[in-house]
C-alpha cells in the first residue's frame, strides 16, 4: 500500500481533532492537525494537503464553510469533507440549495459528527481513489 | 424618521378623489412616540376592479376605499385584499353608514370609517390615527422577528455546545470499540478521562441552563434572607479548592466581617462560584485570585482580581453575551458552558447591582460584582430583551 497521503484535518474541539487524527493515523495517513479555522489557514500556507476533513462551527458559525472555500481556490483538485454536529439537532439543513451555493461552498461531502470510523474510512478511499 | 407611505383611494367620483388627493399632498403627520414624520404619495382608482389592478404591482400602506363602486363593490375589494394577507389597512368610505355595512366591513377587516362628506381636516384626523397604526404594527412586528431571530440563534448555537461532548465522547467510544489504538487497555486511558471530562462540561452546561432559565422565568423560588457574604465567598473558595490546587492557584480572601445582604443565599452562592471558578480557570499555572468583599453602606462590593491570560477590550466587549465564549489559542482547552456571566448579570441586576470588568492581556482580568442592600431602591436597568429558552 501507498498511503503516504497527507490529510489536513482542522476542529476547534481537540477532543474531535484527537478522533479524526486517530483513525486516519491507524490507516497509514500522514495527518497535519489544525485547532480552528486561524491555525487551518496557517497550515496551507506551508503545506498541499491531499485531503482536508474540517469542522464546520469554529471561531466563526460559517468557519468550514470559508476554509473549504479557501481550499478549493487554492488547491482545486484536494478533496474536502466537512464535518458538522449541528445538522441534525437544530434541524438546519446545511446542504446547499442552489448551484451557486453548492459551487461556492464546494466540499465533496458533509458528514454528521462524530463522523464513524468505517464511514469516514469509505469516504477519504472513495475521494482519493 | 422619515417615511413615505403610498395611500391609494378608489372612489368613481373624480371630485372625491382630487379632494383627498390635494388635502394630503402636503400633509405630513409627526408620531411623537416613535419620532417617526410620515408624508404620503396618494395613487387614485375609479373602480374596484382598476384599484385591484393597481394593488398588483404596487401594494399601498392605506387604502380609502369607497364602499358604493360601479363595478365590484368596495366590500369585494376588502375580501380580495383579506384573502391575499396584503399588509394594508383599510379605511371605509360611506355615504351610507349603516350599522349592518359597518359590521360586515369590520368583519372583513376595515380599519376605520369616514362618513362622507368630510372636510380636510376629518380626512387628516382618520389618516393620522390610521397612520399611527400602520406603523406601531409594523414596528412591532420587526421588533417580534428579531426576538425569533435571536432565540433561533440560541437554541442553534446551544444546540452545538449540547452536542459536542456528545460527539467527542461518541467518537471515543469508537475508538475503542475498534480498538483501534491496540488491545493494552492502558492505552485507552486518555480517552476514557477525557470522556469523562466533556461529560462534567456537558452536565456544567445543564445545570447553567437551568439556572439561567429559572432567572429568566422569574420561577426561581427566592428565599430572601440575611445572608453572610464573607461565609459564601469562604465556602465557595474551599469548593474550588481542588480545581486551583491542580493549576497550583493560590486564592487570597479580605472581607469585611460584616457584610450582610438580605438575598437569596442560592443566588450570591452562584455568583461567587461563576467568579470564583473563572478566576482559577483563565488563570495562568502558578498564578494568583485575589478576592474582596466591602461593605459600603448601601452596597456590597465584590471584586475578584485574577493573574490570567485577561482580555483584549474587544473581547470585553462580547463578554457578557450568551455562549460568547472567548475563542483564541489561550482559552482553547478551558471548559466552559458559556452561560456563566450571562447568569452572573442577570443575578446581579436582581439586586440592583451592575458587573464591571477590567481587563489586561496577559495579565490578569478583575470582575467588580455591586449588589445593593435594598435592591427595592436602586433602579433596577434590564436593557436586554430576555431570552426565553
Amino acid at each position: 500500500m501507498t498511503m503516504s497521503k497527507k490529510i489536513l484535518v482542522v476542529d476547534d474541539d481537540i477532543d474531535q481533532l484527537d478522533h479524526v487524527s486517530l483513525i486516519l493515523k491507524a490507516d497509514g495517513y500522514e495527518v497535519i492537525r489544525a485547532q480552528g479555522q486561524m491555525e487551518g489557514e496557517e497550515a496551507l500556507l506551508s503545506t498541499i494537503p491531499d485531503m482536508a476533513i474540517l469542522d464546520l462551527m469554529m471561531e466563526n458559525m460559517d468557519s468550514g464553510f470559508v476554509l473549504c472555500h479557501q481550499i478549493k481556490k487554492l488547491y482545486p483538485g484536494t478533496p474536502v469533507i466537512l464535518l458538522t454536529a449541528v445538522k441534525s439537532a437544530t434541524g438546519v439543513d446545511f446542504s446547499p440549495k442552489t448551484s451557486g451555493a453548492a459551487n461556492w461552498i464546494n466540499a465533496d461531502i458533509l458528514l454528521d459528527k462524530p463522523v464513524r470510523p468505517e464511514q469516514l474510512r469509505n469516504e477519504i478511499k472513495r475521494l482519493l481513489a | 424618521m422619515n417615511e413615505t407611505l403610498h395611500l391609494l383611494v378608489v372612489d368613481d367620483e373624480l371630485g372625491m378623489r382630487v379632494s383627498v388627493e390635494r388635502a394630503l399632498r402636503h400633509y405630513s403627520t409627526h408620531l411623537p412616540e416613535i419620532q417617526h414624520d410620515v408624508d404620503f404619495r396618494v395613487s387614485q382608482a375609479e373602480s374596484g376592479e382598476a384599484a385591484l389592478a393597481l394593488i398588483e404591482t404596487d401594494v399601498p400602506d392605506i387604502i380609502l376605499l369607497d364602499y358604493k363602486l360601479p363595478g365590484i363593490s368596495g366590500l369585494d375589494v376588502l375580501q380580495t385584499l383579506k384573502e391575499r394577507k396584503l399588509d394594508v389597512l383599510v379605511v371605509m368610505i360611506t355615504a351610507y353608514a349603516s350599522l349592518e355595512t359597518a359590521v360586515q366591513a369590520t368583519k372583513t377587516g376595515a380599519f376605520d370609517f369616514l362618513a362622507k362628506p368630510f372636510t380636510p381636516e376629518e380626512l387628516r384626523a382618520t389618516v393620522h390615527k390610521t397612520t399611527k397604526h400602520c406603523i406601531v404594527q409594523r414596528q412591532a412586528a420587526k421588533l417580534a422577528e428579531e426576538r425569533r431571530q435571536i432565540r433561533f440563534e440560541f437554541l442553534s448555537v446551544l444546540a452545538h455546545e449540547l452536542k459536542s461532548p456528545l460527539a467527542a465522547v461518541e467518537g471515543n467510544l469508537f475508538i475503542l470499540r475498534d480498538h483501534l489504538v491496540g488491545d493494552t487497555i492502558g492505552a485507552y486511558d486518555h480517552l476514557v478521562n477525557r470522556s469523562l471530562i466533556r461529560l462534567e462540561g456537558m452536565k456544567k452546561l445543564i445545570f447553567d441552563l437551568l439556572d439561567l432559565t429559572r432567572i429568566e422565568s422569574g420561577q426561581k423560588k427566592r428565599s430572601l434572607a440575611a445572608v453572610d457574604v464573607c461565609a459564601i465567598a469562604r465556602q465557595s473558595i474551599e469548593t474550588h479548592g481542588a480545581l486551583a490546587a491542580e493549576k497550583h492557584v493560590t486564592v487570597f480572601f479580605d472581607g469585611d466581617q460584616a457584610a450582610q445582604l438580605n438575598a437569596d443565599a442560592g443566588e450570591i452562592e452562584i455568583i461567587f462560584n461563576n467568579l470564583v471558578s473563572n478566576a482559577v480557570k483563565y488563570n495562568k499555572d502558578g498564578g494568583s485570585v485575589a478576592i474582596s468583599v466591602r461593605d459600603q453602606g448601601q452596597v456590597i462590593v465584590i471584586a475578584v482580581k485574577d493573574t490570567g491570560i485577561g482580555m483584549a477590550p474587544e473581547e470585553v466587549a462580547r463578554l457578557f453575551g450568551e455562549f460568547t465564549r472567548i475563542k483564541n489559542a489561550k482559552t482553547m482547552n478551558i471548559l466552559g458552558s458559556g452561560l456563566g456571566l450571562s447568569i452572573l448579570k442577570r443575578l446581579s441586576h436582581l439586586y440592583g447591582g451592575q458587573v464591571q470588568v477590567e481587563s489586561v492581556p496577559d495579565e490578569g482580568s478583575t470582575f467588580t460584582v455591586t449588589l445593593h442592600k435594598e435592591p427595592s431602591l436602586a433602579a433596577t436597568g434590564n436593557e436586554s430583551a430576555p431570552i426565553q429558552v
